[in-house]
């Protein structure tokens, strides 16, 4: 760990900013996240950090406020489409035969819809609620997951210690768990974090349109959608979580990309 | 030391960097200072184990470094140019110009979308020596002298349309092409059949001798070394061990190392009579892959004895492995039946109980891969005894360093990763693996083919060793006729997925022979000068590979 070059550290320090933020909202936050303290779209002042929203809340608590639910759901929905999709994913690829055809063609056809359409749909027949928005996001996602961790695990499935662990009789989830996940658990490690970025997004543009987090709560795609109003007056407060998505993506890639490249040098040169 | 030298190199050092697990990563020097000429005509064979740093040396004539690898000291003079001081685009005229190279494995060397006489006047043409057209002719000659089939239209193919042992005849006529001053050959004959090799091996010695080039000859075997060179030098960990002419090294070697290349497979093993009861009778197996049309096995069988060796011989595509993996139950066969310990065996391994799959276990050709990369040595021989005997904690552990002892490791190698491990270590821990869940009978698939040749002969003292202390039977799949002169007590000689020929060792390797095991027993390189050319007057059929 003592070899961590400079670029993983600035997305380490920055990533870790942004989940500390979001951990230690209600304490780092100056005011209330549904508190109106001031007149609509006030500049930034001393008092007001980055100015006022569109009904003259507090922009840099509801900033706050909202990176804890945008980080939350996302980091939540990231893992169950992670557990989902790696597990599935490997399952298929070491059953093979029709249980791998029906599982795959089945990922083809959810995926042949596009995600932001068919999460528009569930959740306008479904109550949206924190929990559901979490779920449809994870499992629309996992599908993606579910092609890497297939396709990187029937690569692994052909080696010679998995076929020697069949031979000695070991049970699928010996061979899913022990034998293939470890190694397959780099190259998922670093999609992980492409994938959070996605997520971070997604539920953005789901609030943006409305069907995200709902009013008061504050999340970065709402806080667009309630001040997107004012970039024609020239008020920037709409741009400020656009900043904000895009400070995070890059500082998550910085630790993707270094974690990329720890498990290529692993496997060294000519090996 | 003369001018005259094609190549002279000069205290040659040659750096690379490492990234040892948990460490920082640092230089090592991996070529310490290697001095040697090499006159027109000649052809220098450069031998060791791997990690010797002959490929680096072969390499750095062509001033390159593979990989993190770095020229750090030295001098190497081309036709008198000090080609480690020459600009980028002096070296570019050198190589593929002056310097050409034949690389071990033609197979992944060529490009797959282009035909072969693109590739072999590519360089001829690219660096102006000649014309295309002059090219082409020459590529035609050099198929011909070769020994290639139908020299005039061969080039038009793609490489996946040519046997192993044809395209890297083709890689050495590419290399010839542009009429260089010296060639490097690196492992030319290695991946390929013995029975194909000494056709390879011809071809090589003829056009060298024909062309007039000088070469550096690089190999682990050195007896086929001898058969190509006029001066060998044998490399060990950097270091030159030992520099002289042919008949020198190989009949009078001065140095220990060289003395145990020589004399190496010196097993002696008395082969034991059949007893009563084989462990292992395979009958009439017939077999084939799915979705193909045709039978990789025909009426196979053979029987294997208690704490007795039978080794099943042959060369690629003769349906050895595929008889293995017919007996693991991983290829069910067609027709036929296997009988183990007593009981008949049922064909699909999924369905076998878990006593059948303790009593027969695997060790496999790539110790590298048949070990999980993220478990540790414990862990990977610990397995067996947690499964089939419900071993957990300190008796677990007390029988791991049992284990470890008996393949001659010790208890520090417990919490080492795979990686850590040499070739030799692995293929022991994989051993261990086996002998874990006390077995009746190990198919042994190529154990040692991917070893060098004294670690290889460690690893069959081993295995002997074993079989003495744990009565286990070997079904020892191998092409190398040597391992199974070492080990076997029977024999079992495939060919095209027939037994050719089977009984006990004396049997089967005394004459009267068979047109096939005549072929297969005289292409095994022999550490005696001008053998090749006795063994080619005498050949009474041509090799499958061809």
């Amino acid at each position: 760990m003592k070899n961590i070059p400079l670029s993983a550290l600035v997305g380490l320090f920055f990533t870790a900013l942004y989940f500390l933020g979001a951990l230690f909202a209600p304490l780092l936050a100056p005011y209330g996240m549904a508190e109106v303290v001031g007149d609509v779209w006030e500049p930034s002042s001393a008092e007001f950090w980055l100015g006022t929203d569109n009904i003259g809340r507090d922009l840099l608590s509801r900033m706050i406020y909202g990176g804890r639910t945008t980080i939350f759901i996302a980091t939540v929905a990231t893992i169950i489409s992670f557990t989902t999709g790696a597990v599935v994913g490997i399952f298929a690829a070491v059953a093979g035969g029709w249980i791998d055809q029906v599982l795959s063609r089945f990922v083809d056809l959810i995926m042949s819809i596009p995600t932001l359409i068919f999460a528009l749909v569930v959740l306008s027949v479904t109550p949206v609620t924190v929990p559901m928005l979490i779920l449809v996001m994870g499992l629309l996602d996992s599908t993606r997951v579910f092609r890497l961790a297939r396709a990187v695990a029937v690569d692994i499935e052909v080696m010679d210690f998995v076929e020697a662990a069949r031979l000695r009789g070991e049970r699928t989830a010996w061979i899913i768990f022990r034998e293939i996940l470890p190694n397959a658990l780099s190259p998922l490690v670093a999609e992980m974090g492409l994938r959070f970025i996605f997520m971070v997004l997604f539920v953005s543009t789901l609030s943006f349109l409305g069907l995200g987090v709902q009013p008061p709560e504050a999340d970065w795609g709402g806080i667009v959608k309630e001040n997107k109003d004012g970039i024609v007056y020239g008020i920037p407060a709409a741009l400020l979580p656009a900043f904000a998505i895009a400070t995070l993506a890059i500082s998550v890639n910085l630790v993707a990309d270094w974690v990329l490249n720890r498990t290529t040098s692993l496997k060294g040169g000519r090996g | 030391m003369t001018d005259t030298a094609v190549l002279k190199v000069r205290d040659l050092k040659i750096g690379a960097t490492i990234y040892p697990p948990g460490e920082k990563p640092h230089e090592i020097e991996i070529v310490h200072g290697i001095s040697f000429d090499l006159e027109p005509g000649k052809v220098l064979g450069l031998i060791g184990e791997s990690g010797a740093g002959k490929s680096t040396i072969g390499l750095a004539s062509m001033a390159y470094g593979r990989g993190g690898v770095e020229i750090t000291g030295g001098e190497v003079w081309v036709n008198g140019r000090d080609i480690l001081q020459s600009r980028h685009s002096d070296i570019r005229k050198l190589r593929g110009g002056e310097v050409t190279y034949v690389s071990q494995s033609a197979a992944a060397s060529f490009n797959p979308a282009r035909t072969i006489m693109e590739q072999v006047v590519e360089a001829a043409v690219e660096q102006g020596k000649f014309s295309r057209r002059d090219a082409e002719g020459r590529a035609r000659e050099l198929f011909a002298k070769l020994g290639l089939p139908d020299p005039d239209n061969i080039g038009a193919r793609y490489p996946h349309q040519v046997s192993g042992g044809q395209l890297q005849r083709c890689m050495t006529a590419l290399a010839l092409c542009p009429e260089p001053d010296l060639v490097v050959f690196d492992e030319p004959t290695t991946a390929l059949d013995v029975t194909t090799q000494i056709d390879v091996l011809m071809a090589i010695k003829e056009a060298i001798r024909d062309t007039g080039v000088a070469a550096l000859y690089i190999t682990h075997d050195l007896a086929v070394v001898a058969q190509v060179s006029d001066d060998i030098m044998v490399l060990r960990h950097g270091d030159t061990v030992e520099y002289g002419p042919v008949d020198q090294i190989i009949n009078t070697p001065q140095e220990e190392y060289t003395q145990a290349l020589v004399s190496v497979r010196s097993i002696d093993h008395e082969e034991k009579a059949p007893t009563e009861e084989p462990v292992l009778s395979v009958r009439n197996i017939t077999a084939r892959y799915k979705g193909t049309k045709f039978d990789v096995l025909h009426n196979v069988n053979v029987d294997l004895y208690p704490g007795q060796t039978l080794a099943v011989v042959g060369e690629s595509g003769s349906g050895k492995s595929t008889l293995a993996r017919v007996i693991t139950g991983l290829l069910p066969p067609r027709e036929g039946e296997i009988h183990f310990a007593g009981r008949t065996l049922t064909p699909d391994f999924n369905a076998r109980s878990r006593e059948d799959l303790r009593e027969l276990q695997m060790i496999y050709q790539m110790a590298d891969v048949a070990m999980n990369p993220r478990q540790t040595v414990g862990t990977i021989i610990g397995r067996p005894l947690e499964f089939y005997f419900g071993l957990r904690g300190a008796k677990k552990r007390q029988r791991i360093i049992e284990l470890l002892d008996e393949i001659e490791l010790g208890e520090s190698f417990m919490d080492r990763y795979p990686a850590e491990l040499s070739g030799g270590q692995k293929q022991r821990v994989c051993i261990a693996r086996a002998l874990a869940a006390k077995p009746k009978m190990i198919i042994c698939d190529e154990v040692t083919s991917a070893l060098d040749p004294l670690v290889a002969d460690g690893i069959l003292k081993l295995l002997l060793n074993l079989q003495k202390i744990e009565d286990v039977a070997y079904l020892f799949i191998t092409h190398d006729l040597a391992t199974v002169r070492a080990i076997a007590d029977n024999i079992a000689v495939m060919y095209k997925g027939k037994v050719q020929r089977y009984g006990q060792k004396s049997q089967v390797l005394s004459p009267p022979f068979d047109d096939y095991t005549d072929l297969l027993l005289s292409s095994v390189p022999e550490m005696k000068i001008g053998w090749l050319e006795e063994v080619i007057a005498h050949r009474k059929m041509e090799s499958a590979g061809n």
